[in-house]
């Protein structure tokens, strides 16, 4: 394993930005495919009427709502986990905290898109802000959908902000090796950074405000979500842990998504040296620790539902348990609580790469089915027995759940070929401190390649 | 002065004729969807009546119910309306604005009665059907929810005469379509607040119940129904 340098670091990092391979473009090529199928998809469905859903009475709500929850969810990888990372000072999180707040960013734009997709008159979506109106109509800030429309918009800004700042300095690291356009394009992002003290201490000032102010943020977000459901009095949905039961599936969900992107990109790009299995060991214990909060969550949310014993919830508890949701609740105990469970308690799993990305992809997939089950089995069991429906997917909503997923990896594919993804300045700084005082070098920051590594055994990869 | 509309639905009178289906579907300008339609839950009944079997055959003793909008006097419909299309009018009903509708569908989720439809295509009426439009009732486009009004467009009416003629709203001058068509009777409109309209005489006789009362939606729309 080679030294870690400045010099290495810079080139390993800022390869990306200047060299692209045919994978890239045969990648990205088949990904914008999958997108324009879904933008079609979308198009036909405003054109024909949301009758081309599988919706229907009493299910209005189906896919778009599930996706929306899940990429709401997804979106509290970066800022919440980079948050609490940064706030505690964790050194381990360097080279992790630009991957995970990129995924933060996409999973709102595309979760904060669903609530369009998903409307009757999709057009007419600026209802819901209160904009000056002169027939003096606005909107009506009982209704949790407009909580959901303020809490993701400050979301966004927030951690647009949050992805941004620490940004700024490796923005002018490539402005100052680039030439051409680059240099025109990097040195408009870093806007003028120099690099003077004065500029340094005022953006540490601001990413410790925004880690402080973006926590209550990232929280209230996904307990805003759950009360969509949380203030419908619709048996099983009706439920006060609805609030930290989604945020911390959200959490859990999040980390997921993470060690999924840190892996893919560990791979593509040879980060090899920077991102090691020691990350995935610490992130794969956090997703472990998640995994069975969120199993507590699901406990208690049943069992007080079982033991309260009331009819119209109990309809909806036994189609989930006994009824035509039980294969589906099942595979999602096996993917959340399981797999995770058997991969990320043994050492041996944890500590290759390979096992946490197995635990993080079931877990992705069985949030999916998490958020699908919390929805729709309560609306088809809605009290009156009279008038019960069933529900079922469509081509077009299943070829645009599909397209978000493709729009996500395309857009988190472009980000990577613009953006340095792993944050060099705090790199470089982190070795610098840890030369200046040694005693802060443990095992740890070894690991994690927090300081060269040359007159050390190297770390087995 | 406002009033309170609300309706006594005498389910020992009901036979489960569905004359008040048909007549509030004329009335009020309801599509139907066709038969696949149908079959995939997206047929529109502003009021349906609801079958339900008591005992084994051939001891069986069949229940209708007919079940409209509740007008609830706190409906969960409306707080969760973003835009304020579902609102409540001073007469204590639960309007719904279409023009104000863009289709979050939250309203339909909420409604424990699950009495809120939806268009999920552009109605279309095949000629000559088109013809027997009801001018008084607007026709809704697709992407919008709608509801029983409790037939406003008569209220309206039948207000306006009054103040035109400078006298009270007599008791039961006007009714709703589905009232009006009721052969046995079952149902009876007015205004709740008015101890001595028909309505809430009837509302206070000791048969009269509430649907799904529980869920504390406080219903306008009160069932007779003796206990066996």
């Amino acid at each position: 394993m080679a030294a870690h340098s400045p010099e290495q670091l810079n080139q390993d990092v800022l390869r990306p930005l200047v060299r692209t391979s045919w994978r890239f473009y045969l990648t990205g090529g088949i990904l914008g495919s999958i997108v324009l199928a879904a933008l079609a998809a979308f198009i036909y469905q405003v054109y024909a009427g949301i009758g081309v859903s599988g919706l229907d009475r009493p299910v209005f709500w189906g896919f778009y709502i599930t996706n929306f929850v899940f990429w709401i969810g997804i979106s509290h990888a970066g800022t919440l986990i980079s948050a609490i990372l940064r706030l505690t000072d964790a050194r381990w999180r360097r080279p992790v905290t630009r991957c995970a707040e990129a995924i933060t960013v996409f999973a709102l734009v595309i979760g904060g898109m669903f609530p369009i997709i998903h409307l009757g008159r999709p057009y007419l979506f600026f209802w819901l802000f209160p904009y000056p109106s002169e027939r003096g109509i606005w909107p009506n800030f009982h209704s949790p959908l407009l909580w959901d429309a303020f809490a993701i918009s400050t979301y966004l800004t927030g951690s647009s902000i949050f992805l941004y700042l620490p940004t700024i300095p490796d923005f002018a690291l490539v402005r100052d090796k680039a030439k051409g356009w680059r240099r025109k394009f990097y040195g408009f992002l870093s806007l003028g950074w120099t690099g003077t003290p004065r500029q340094w201490h005022r953006l540490e000032m601001a990413m410790r405000i925004m880690a402080v102010v973006i926590l209550p943020v990232a929280v209230s977000v996904h307990t805003i979500v759950s009360w969509d459901f949380a203030m419908a009095p619709v048996p099983m949905w009706h439920s006060t842990v609805f609030g930290p039961y989604f945020v911390a599936g959200a959490i859990f969900s999040g980390i997921a998504a993470l060690i999924i992107a840190m892996a893919i990109l560990r791979k593509a790009f040879h980060l090899e040296e920077y991102l090691t299995p020691f990350h995935f060991d610490k992130l794969g214990k956090l997703l472990l620790l998640m995994s069975l909060v969120w199993g507590y969550f699901i406990v208690a949310e049943r069992l007080t539902v079982w033991y309260g014993n009331e009819s119209p919830e109990m309809a909806v508890y036994w189609s989930t348990q006994q009824g035509r949701f039980t294969h589906l609740f099942w595979f999602m105990v096996f993917c959340n609580l399981v797999i995770p469970f058997i991969i990320l308690s043994i050492k041996q799993f944890r500590n290759s790469i390979t096992g946490p990305v197995i635990a993080s992809t079931t877990v992705v997939i069985g949030m999916w089915i998490e958020r699908f089950l919390i929805i729709v089995p309560p609306l088809e069991r809605k009290y009156l027995p009279y008038s019960w429906g069933t529900y079922r997917p469509t081509w077009v909503e299943i070829t645009i759940t599909a397209g978000t997923f493709a729009a996500m990896a395309l857009l988190y594919m472009i980000f990577s070929k613009l953006v340095p993804m792993i944050s060099v300045w705090e790199m470089k700084l982190g070795w610098r401190q840890e030369a200046e005082s040694p005693q802060l070098v443990t095992s740890e920051a070894r690991l994690t390649g927090a300081v060269p590594s040359a007159d050390l055994p190297a770390p087995e990869n | 002065m406002a009033r309170q509309w609300g309706m006594v639905i005498d389910l020992d009178r009901c036979t489960g004729c569905e004359a008040c289906v048909v007549a509030c579907h004329a009335e009020n300008n309801i599509a139907t969807v066709g038969e696949d339609q149908a079959a995939r839950g997206r047929a529109m009944h502003w009021i349906r009546v609801e079958r339900y079997w008591e005992g084994n055959f051939p001891n069986a003793r069949v229940i209708y119910r007919p079940v409209l909008c509740q007008q609830c006097g706190d409906a969960p419909c409306e707080a969760v309306c973003p835009t304020y299309a579902s609102y409540h009018n001073p007469e204590g009903l639960n309007a719904q604005i279409y023009n104000r509708c863009i289709g979050t569908r939250y309203c339909g989720n909420a409604c424990p009665y699950n009495v809120r439809f939806f268009n999920f295509y552009n109605p279309v009426w095949d000629k000559p059907l088109n013809l027997q439009l009801n001018p008084d009732v607007s026709v809704r486009s697709v992407g919008i929810m709608e509801k029983c009004t409790f037939c406003i467009q008569r209220i309206k009416v039948a207000e306006f005469r009054a103040q035109a003629e400078k006298r009270p709203l007599k008791d039961e001058e006007f009714n709703p379509a589905c009232v009006q068509s009721c052969p046995p009777k079952a149902m009876v409109f007015g205004d709740l607040d008015d101890p001595a309209s028909e309505v809430s005489r009837l509302a206070q006789s000791n048969r009269a119940t509430r649907l799904l009362e529980e869920v504390g939606t406080l219903p306008n729309v009160i069932y007779l129904r003796s206990v066996s």
